[in-house]
């Protein structure tokens, strides 16, 4: 296999380009779901296949092909470079990748456990048991519960001389529980929603999430939310759960410091970005008790690697600074703009695809407080937890979100249990209303494995360290 | 040059013997082989220029088995015998290793009426013509002023699927589309355009429909969110359409009770039909789902009543009737989906549809739309690119993008008129919608 980088980087360096980089990628994946008392699907995916970017003349063409073998490979390359010849009569300015990246060497998601070496059965049989504690609940009338693993091994090489290998690990899971009325139908999931808390790491991660101890509990909320009292409108204290606190991070901070977007190369799909190169070190994005970093490091993150698809190291940046917008995710074709260097955030969903910019870990930095501090001090406030829904403008500033359960906050105690919880708000404003973070004890990585961008369409993995955090004078209860 | 370029898909008797061999080796009781292979490019550009361009060859062979009553299934993306051993073999493995469960029947042989999807000219489109295509949109573009930012594709692929049970289905088809966003110094417009045969996209039109968005849409000041009556373009319409789809057009959501659809009631305003079919060649068509089982004509409401539902094998044998092909790929826990949607037009010209509006707001698209309450079927989600005031029955001035929080049956209650002429959609990851413009009597914009 590895002799068709060898093949494709002399390919294209013979047929003209000025910097080529081949990506060999090789990933297996094994979905399981439980619904209603039985094995619904069990499917194991495989793919293959190698990616071939180059530069010719200053502008990029990309190739890829699912077949493996020496004519193939020349093929790819001779595509890649005809289609790069194309763009550069038709492209604005031309590339500048900044100094050269020379990376070398081997990494491996730390795994305690090999999930593909655990038999389907001990799976099935944990997600069954989380089914049937959710099913003991009366009125629970859909049960599911899901578990995905994935291992990724990468190649990269370039032409500047970087060769990396790595072997990447995810494994996640979740269950939800549905409660339907005539009127209504109300989910409550756990540990997150929308299918799974995913992370990299292997199995032993799913053991720790101890699913089956918490299906009853969703199976009751679920139910008791078909009854529950709407949630009231108007502008009130917000504590948001840590994994709803990941989902705000993920939009409304996120993406917004993605400097491709900045600089309009996804304009005309997923959007541009209010925090533009002159707001660098000047917007007061938040309160002081918001730090937000982009940390590839981070230990169990689906946005922890050894290298980024450009070959450039994982490492940690700040993003926001007590408050203070400080600094973007990068590439090395758009930091070179800026006259910086990649902070290592490029990444491609697969070997067909081309690296884009994406969010690695970003974080919300852990504060001093607690959850029962931040409701004890609250007089009229809502707690909202677990994202039900999602929605935010092309540049990232009005979001409006809805979560799977609330409670209503009087005098410094949880009251009444509230549903179809929904909040809005313009970015900096709630960002700058923040005034607590939960502290380390209760922050966690919340993984997001269906963050989509990019034409054609790209799926990463990223993920967010999150803790309960409160917001003054937000709106609440938006349903018509 | 060109025929280097030509989409290379593999012969149709090359993978009917590919997928017969794997069949023929499978041990199990019934064995399903889905074999989906494409070629397909893409030409972005941003800024007047094109910064990324990109193609792929891809393969997916997916391969169902069914055992003692349990199921497997497995997917590689190599077409070989060694990768048809050993998607079979892990299949096969994962029926062995799990206990019984629910089987979804696979279905026998049933002719599928053929349907046209294939252009040669889209299969062999080049980086060139692309290349071409997309600096004629920013030339016109930095002419007015104005920069150019999307995307433009061309792909062609074939989608084969045979059981078991003697079923054998082959699909090729190709898809063009392109979407452009033209942006001033303050403010943007959209457009988009889809066919099956590249020939048909017409850059200058397109251009011309952009750049006067654009131009139009600068400079926008806010209005008091509230309840407009409004003028949704078929953008917008078709994302509506796709929502109702998600949400309330499959058998498995009603079963489930999560649908909205009140079967025989009357849900939406009498002037509005929608229905399902995947055989209208004005859409993007397809003859089979990918269960197998031929496509049928499924109307969904008609005058504003529900009428029917989209079945695929699993929800068609719980109801004890027939799919109505509308199946997804091997293991699906999602249901079936009507994605081939069409609603009926109506007499009025799309620029007329505005005449009797006194205040009131028009939108091109819709963006970032989400469920907030599905059985209500409220949505919410953000205008983009080009929202209008209307007063007094025309355009008076770009306002800024609205956040909509709208009852989608709601909103379809109060319709008032339909365009006579409408345009394909076409989706981002799987079929098409055919739809109108229309006027709403009211729409929520809460911020």
């Amino acid at each position: 296999m590895k002799n068709f980088v060898a093949t494709a980087l002399n390919a294209a360096q013979v047929k003209g380009a000025s910097y080529a980089d081949v990506r060999l990628d090789e990933r297996v994946q094994q979905d399981i779901t439980v619904k209603n008392g039985q094995l619904a699907a069990v499917s194991d995916d495989a793919s293959e296949g190698l990616g071939v970017r180059v530069l010719v003349d200053g502008a990029w063409g990309f190739a890829g092909s699912a077949r493996l073998d020496e004519n193939e490979v020349e093929l790819v390359v001779e595509r890649a470079i005809r289609i790069a010849r194309a763009s550069a009569r038709a492209r604005s300015v031309p590339v500048d990748l900044g100094p050269p990246v020379t990376s070398r060497g081997h990494y491996r998601t730390p795994v305690e456990r090999d999930p593909f070496t655990v038999p389907l059965s001990e799976k099935v049989e944990l997600l069954l048991r989380a089914d049937q504690a959710m099913g003991s609940v009366k009125g629970v009338t859909i049960r599911e519960g899901s578990m995905e693993f994935i291992r990724q091994k990468k190649v990269f090489a370039s032409t500047e001389g970087a060769l990396t290998e790595q072997e990447l690990f995810e494994s996640g899971a979740g269950i939800e529980a549905t409660a339907t009325s005539p009127d209504e139908v109300q989910n409550r999931s756990y540990p997150n929603s929308f299918g799974r808390h995913q992370g990299a790491a292997g199995y032993e991660y799913i053991t720790a999430l101890q699913l089956d101890r918490h299906g009853q509990r969703i199976g009751e909320e679920a139910v008791a939310l078909l009854s529950a009292d709407q949630c009231p409108s108007g502008v009130k204290t917000l504590i948001l759960d840590a994994s709803q606190v990941a989902l705000q991070v993920h939009e409304s901070c996120g993406h917004p410091t993605e400097l491709d977007r900045v600089f309009g190369m996804e304009a005309a799909y997923a959007g541009t970005s209010f925090m533009t190169p002159e707001k660098l070190r000047h917007l007061q994005y938040g309160s002081p008790k918001v730090t937000i970093t982009a940390d590839a490091l981070t230990p169990t993150g689906l946005g922890t690697f050894g290298w980024d698809d450009e070959g450039v190291p994982a490492q940690r940046s700040f993003l926001i600074q007590e408050g203070l917008f400080v600094g973007y995710l990068t590439s090395r074709e758009t930091a070179s703009v800026l006259g910086q260097q990649s902070n290592g955030t490029m990444r491609a969903d697969g070997w067909n695809r081309i690296p884009l910019i994406r969010m690695t870990n970003v974080n919300l930095e852990p504060g001093d407080s607690s959850l029962e501090q931040m409701i004890a001090e609250t007089k009229d406030g809502i707690y909202m937890e677990t994202n039900r829904s999602w929605s935010i403008d092309d540049k990232r500033l009005n979001f409006q979100f809805g979560t799977q359960l609330a409670y209503e906050i009087l005098n410094g105690k949880r009251g009444r249990l509230l549903k179809n919880a929904t909040y809005a708000g313009i970015t900096p404003e709630f960002w700058n209303s923040c005034d607590a973070v939960a502290g380390k004890s209760e922050w966690r990585v919340w993984g997001l494995a269906n963050c989509g961008k990019g034409q054609p369409p790209q799926v990463a993995h990223v993920a967010h360290g999150a803790a309960p955090t409160r917001f003054q004078n937000v709106r609440v209860g938006i349903l018509k | 040059m060109k025929s280097m370029e030509v989409s290379r898909l593999t012969d149709t008797g090359e993978l009917k013997d590919f997928i017969s061999g794997v069949l023929q080796r499978s041990p199990a009781q019934q064995t399903e082989v889905m074999v989906t292979e494409w070629d397909s490019a893409l030409t972005r550009f941003a800024n007047n220029g094109i910064h990324q361009n990109v193609a792929e060859r891809n393969v997916s062979v997916r391969v169902k088995v069914v055992k003692d009553g349990k199921t497997g299934v497995a997917s590689i993306n190599q077409m070989n015998q060694a990768a048809a051993s050993d998607v079979l073999n892990r299949a096969i493995a994962i029926a062995d290793l799990q206990p019984k469960g629910e089987v979804v029947p696979m279905p026998g042989p049933a002719p599928a009426q053929p349907v046209e999807a294939w252009s040669d000219a889209t299969a062999a489109a080049t980086p060139e013509e692309r290349a071409d295509f997309v600096e004629a949109i920013c030339v016109k573009a930095g002419h007015a002023g104005l920069k150019a930012f999307g995307a433009y594709s061309t792909s062609a692929g074939q989608l084969a699927i045979a059981n078991s049970l003697g079923v054998f289905h082959h699909h090729r088809s190709t898809q063009a589309t392109v979407n452009a966003v033209i942006m001033g110094d303050a403010g943007s417009g959209y457009a988009d355009r889809g066919a099956v045969d590249v020939g048909e996209l017409d850059r200058d039109e397109l251009a011309t429909e952009v750049i006067d968005k654009a131009k139009r849409n600068q400079n926008a000041q806010p209005v008091e969110p509230g309840d407009y009556e409004v003028v949704l373009e078929e953008y917008a319409v078709a994302e509506m359409l796709e929502f109702m789809s998600f949400m309330g057009f499959s058998a498995l959501a009603a079963q489930e009770e999560r649908s909205f659809m009140r079967l025989d009631e009357r849900i939406t305003g009498e002037n509005v039909s929608i229905w399902d079919n995947a055989l209208d060649l004005s859409g993007l068509p397809v003859s089979f789902d990918f269960e197998g089982v031929p496509k049928q004509r499924v109307d969904l409401i008609t005058r504003g009543v529900a009428r029917g539902l989209v079945y695929d094998q699993l929800t068609a044998q719980r109801a004890g009737r027939q799919s109505t092909g509308h199946g997804l790929p091997a293991p699906n826990t999602e249901g079936p989906f009507a994605v081939n949607l069409f609603m009926e037009p109506g007499t009025t010209a799309k620029a007329e549809l505005l005449s009797d509006i006194k205040r009131g707001i028009w939108v091109t698209r819709f963006w970032y739309v989400r469920i907030v309450h599905p059985k209500a079927s409220i949505i919410t989600g953000m205008t983009r690119e080009g929202t209008f005031l209307i007063e007094n029955g025309r355009i008076t001035r770009p306002v800024k993008d609205l956040r909509f929080t709208q009852s989608i049956l709601d909103a379809l209650n109060g319709t008032l008129a339909l365009s006579r002429t409408t345009k394909l959609q076409i989706g981002e990851y799987i079929g098409a919608s055919r739809v109108p413009a229309i006027r709403l009597k009211a729409f929520t914009f809460t911020s």
